[in-house]
């Protein structure tokens, strides 16, 4: 796919390009699908959907893609009412997945596949076939030398082929030919084939792979079952019996940041096993450091706090206690979080309540708008309006364990917000209080499965091969030709060519000059020449 | 240490600075003894009235005063350049090429040190210095003033000894990439004031540069030269980036904007490689590929962390 032919003589001739087919009257009738298999498989059809694959990723790097970022997607339906609709049409915000995207690639890999099969048959026929007979006039070629010698035209050839050990070499009547640089149309197979390859690990691991997150408390354990997992994208021929049995138990997150706020380290700290029965393994889950089990990989993808609350009805009996744990939702790098509480289990009405955790409260003397200043716990505040009436929990829909249907809710205190920290108590208007009690912490974990890892890995390291191969190595040919001149002398011409690097060539071409002489000697007074272009 | 690092790229930047108007100076010098040689040989043939003979010799080969000068006060800066980094590195005890800044200043480095290479070794002629130290200077006064952060730890996701490997075979590629993307510029310039030039029309600034650059020929394989060298690097680097992806995010690829524009970036390379050996691409059009390329990876780095939102948004 590198090398289209110049020279035009067969002999000097160095690509393995396939020759043109002559059309054959018995197949006229296939004659338009052969024509329009040859464009696909032509190099410049190539070059054009090469240039479209990257035109077409181009929105996927700037538009927000539903993959990544389904919140932006909608942000963007919502800023954008009138253009946005046309470029979803068009799947712009789902490029990587979209029918044209696919027709590109697909295409591309057609093309290159019918362009592969034929090198990699003529390259296998070339590297076994003799390095092809010299040229009628050597000094013609790229780099040529000549000189006599008292040696016999046997000699010298037989000496040529001693000196051009590494290069493949052949004798024929007066002349020994010799190659080498067979590696850089192998390197150049490799890489392509394992192009390939990789859409295949690619494929197989969006076809049976898995992906699930789930969010885990301090103090929880989590078993590795679909029904367990807050969000699943299984592959499309996944099935659930490949899940691996791990179950594993959250025993303590911690975080660390600098002064400035940001994060330091995050370390989840676990006790796992691989089996329902199998004794329990400490581990630590951290960025960059996952846990592998089996062909499971548990990661470590997010954090946050919980708060527990002590919630009394009005006649003073404990509704909620502390060791419940309400996951709050982060909302800003320094951890404002949202939390929501519920409490259905009152004698008289149910309460509910919704505000904000702060990891380090500032609230604003003026605004008296609370804030937080740091993520890590320093001033722990607990920022809440009340709601009491009926949640709506036994009817309707399921709802969000995150939100509150405040249809048949009244707000407590006008719906004024309450400042706690840790251990206050806030006594509500009508009965029963609520206390802050405690502070936890939650990770967000994600288990992966991808069997076509690796392919994919195996796949990547024949591409950086390949491609170091077929980038830095010459293939390059040489003759030598000796015969009878005037007197005992014999005539010794030397000449070659290579495809690509010519300076380099050039050096390695009077290097081997150098050797043959030595071993090839003029007679005394030299009467030789030597060029190289 | 991390003040003189600071010290140390300053001074890298205005030695760059100074070099650049002594490869100016050279360029210039070169262009009017070449202009005085032509017209020697001018009288020489209305002289002899015999065949042409070597028009086009000697005189570009040969670097001047002021070329040698401009090698020498390059080699001062880089050295200056590598001081920068060093010290850097030791500031913050980790890899110096953690954020923004100190990945800018490490692929200028590559840069200016693939162009030293390729001038030591003869690859191409000091004409070439003012029009490579030009951009390197002003990244590299870009990088100090707008991308500048103060020396600091790493955040989580960072900390990896993947950092060593991928983004050092990045700055490497991109550094190359770079470098290779001003050649083909300049190739394009000197394409078209040949072209001009063949055509018998007037030439006007700033294609009058391509007077005193090197020829197209030897700017086309120089451009190959580099390329072929990063183009690997490049795809080790994604590589690279795929498995500590996959063991910092969950998921070797996810289209994050960063890796889909590492991916334009590898596919414009791949394609400037194929442009090259096709009939009717070679030449013109295989460098407007690889100055697209470069295009891809500028947005690649800066827009992408600056502007667009994605996994890669830190530093």
């Amino acid at each position: 796919m590198t090398v289209t032919p110049q020279l035009e003589t067969d002999a000097v001739r160095l690509s393995t390009q396939p020759e043109p087919v002559g059309p054959r009257t018995s197949r006229q009738l296939l004659a338009p699908a052969r024509r329009a298999w040859r464009q696909l498989t032509s190099m410049r059809t190539a070059l054009v959907l090469l240039f479209l694959l990257a035109l077409g990723a181009v929105p996927g790097g700037f538009l927000p893609q539903r993959s990544l970022n389904p919140v932006r997607v909608d942000e963007y339906l919502r800023q954008h009412p009138t253009l946005a609709p046309i470029l979803d049409r068009l799947s712009l915000f789902d490029v990587f997945a979209a029918p044209w995207f696919a027709a590109v690639y697909l295409l591309l890999f057609v093309s290159l596949v019918g362009c592969l099969v034929p090198r990699i048959r003529l390259h296998a026929r070339a590297m076994r076939k003799p390095p092809p007979q010299a040229p009628g006039n050597l000094s013609r070629l790229p780099a040529s030398a000549h000189w006599e010698t008292r040696l016999s035209v046997d000699e010298v050839l037989a000496s040529a082929t001693r000196q051009l050990r590494g290069w493949r070499t052949v004798r024929h009547a007066d002349a020994v030919g010799a190659e080498r640089g067979y590696l850089r149309e192998t390197g150049n197979l490799l890489f392509h084939c394992s192009l390939v390859a990789l859409l295949i690990g690619i494929a197989v691991g969006q076809f049976f792979g898995f992906k699930g997150t789930v969010l885990v408390k301090e103090g929880d354990g989590f078993a590795n079952a679909i029904a367990n997992y807050d969000d699943i994208h299984p592959g499309r021929r996944f099935r659930q019996d490949s899940l691996v049995p791990l179950h594993f138990t959250l025993d303590d997150f911690r975080a660390t940041y600098g002064a400035d706020g940001k994060a330091r380290t995050f370390d989840a700290k676990v006790r796992y096993a691989a089996s329902p029965d199998a004794a329990e393994t400490p581990y630590d889950i951290r960025v960059n450091h996952p846990l592998h089990v089996g062909a499971a990989k548990v990661y470590l993808i997010g954090h946050g706090y919980n708060v527990h609350v002590v919630v009394r009805d009005k006649d003073g009996q404990i509704a909620l206690d502390a060791s419940q744990a309400t996951p709050c939702l982060p909302q800003d790098a320094r951890f404002l979080s949202s939390c929501t509480i519920k409490v259905p289990d009152t004698r008289g009405p149910q309460l509910g309540f919704e505000g904000a955790f702060t990891p380090t409260t500032y609230q604003n003397p003026v605004t008296h708008r609370v804030a937080s200043a740091h993520p890590a716990v320093q001033n722990p505040g607990l920022t809440i309006v009340g709601y009491s009436g009926d949640l709506g929990l036994d009817v309707g829909p399921p709802q969000s364990v995150y939100s509150l249907d405040k249809t048949h809710l009244t707000p407590l205190d006008n719906g004024r917000p309450h400042l706690l920290g840790p251990g206050e108590t806030w006594k509500l208007p009508g009965g029963g209080s609520i206390t802050f009690a405690d502070v936890t912490e939650w990770s967000t974990f994600q288990v992966t499965q991808d069997p076509g890892k690796g392919i994919a890995l195996g796949a990547a390291v024949g591409i950086v091969a390949g491609l170091c191969l077929s980038l830095f190595v010459r293939r390059r040919r040489l003759w030598v030709r000796a015969r009878p001149g005037e007197g005992a002398h014999t005539v010794v011409e030397v000449g070659g060519l290579a495809r690509t690097d010519a300076e380099a060539f050039a050096a390695e071409f009077d290097e081997i000059v150098g050797s043959l002489r030595r071993e090839i000697p003029a007679p005394s007074a030299p009467t030789s020449s030597s060029k190289t272009e | 240490m991390a003040q003189l690092s600071d010290s140390l790229l300053f001074v890298a930047v205005l030695v760059y600075a100074v070099a650049m108007l002594a490869f100016a100076a050279d360029a210039a010098s070169r262009r009017a003894s070449r202009l005085l040689t032509v017209s020697e040989h001018g009288a020489v043939l209305v002289g002899a009235g015999g065949p042409t003979v070597q028009l086009s010799a000697a005189p570009t080969q040969r670097s001047g005063y002021a070329g040698t000068a401009a090698v020498a006060l390059t080699l001062v800066g880089w050295i200056a350049h590598v001081g920068s980094v060093v010290t850097r590195g030791l500031a913050v005890d980790r890899v110096p090429w953690g954020n923004m800044y100190e990945f800018s200043t490490a692929a200028a480095l590559v840069a200016v040190t693939g162009f030293l290479v390729l001038v030591l070794r003869g690859r191409v002629e000091t004409s070439l210095g003012a029009f490579v130290m030009l951009p390197v200077v002003l990244y590299l006064g870009l990088a100090g003033t707008v991308l500048y952060t103060k020396a600091g730890p790493l955040v989580p996701a960072l900390n990896s000894y993947w950092i060593k490997i991928h983004v050092a075979a990045a700055a490497t590629a991109s550094g190359a990439f770079l470098l290779s993307g001003v050649i083909a510029l300049l190739y394009l310039l000197r394409h078209r004031f040949d072209a001009r030039n063949d055509a018998g029309e007037p030439v006007h600034f700033p294609v009058t540069l391509g007077r005193s650059l090197p020829a197209a020929g030897v700017l086309d394989r120089a451009a190959y030269v580099v390329i072929a060298f990063a183009f690997p690097v490049w795809t080790f680097a994604i590589i690279a980036g795929a498995i500590w992806a996959e063991a910092a995010w969950g998921r070797y690829w996810g289209w994050d904007p960063k890796e889909t524009w590492s991916f334009i970036t590898w596919v414009l390379y791949a394609g400037y490689l194929h442009a090259r050996a096709t009939a009717g691409w070679k030449g013109r059009k295989a460098a407007w590929v690889a100055v697209a390329a470069a295009g891809a990876l500028i947005i690649d780095y800066y827009v992408v962390n600056i502007f667009v939102v994605g996994l890669h948004s830190y530093a």
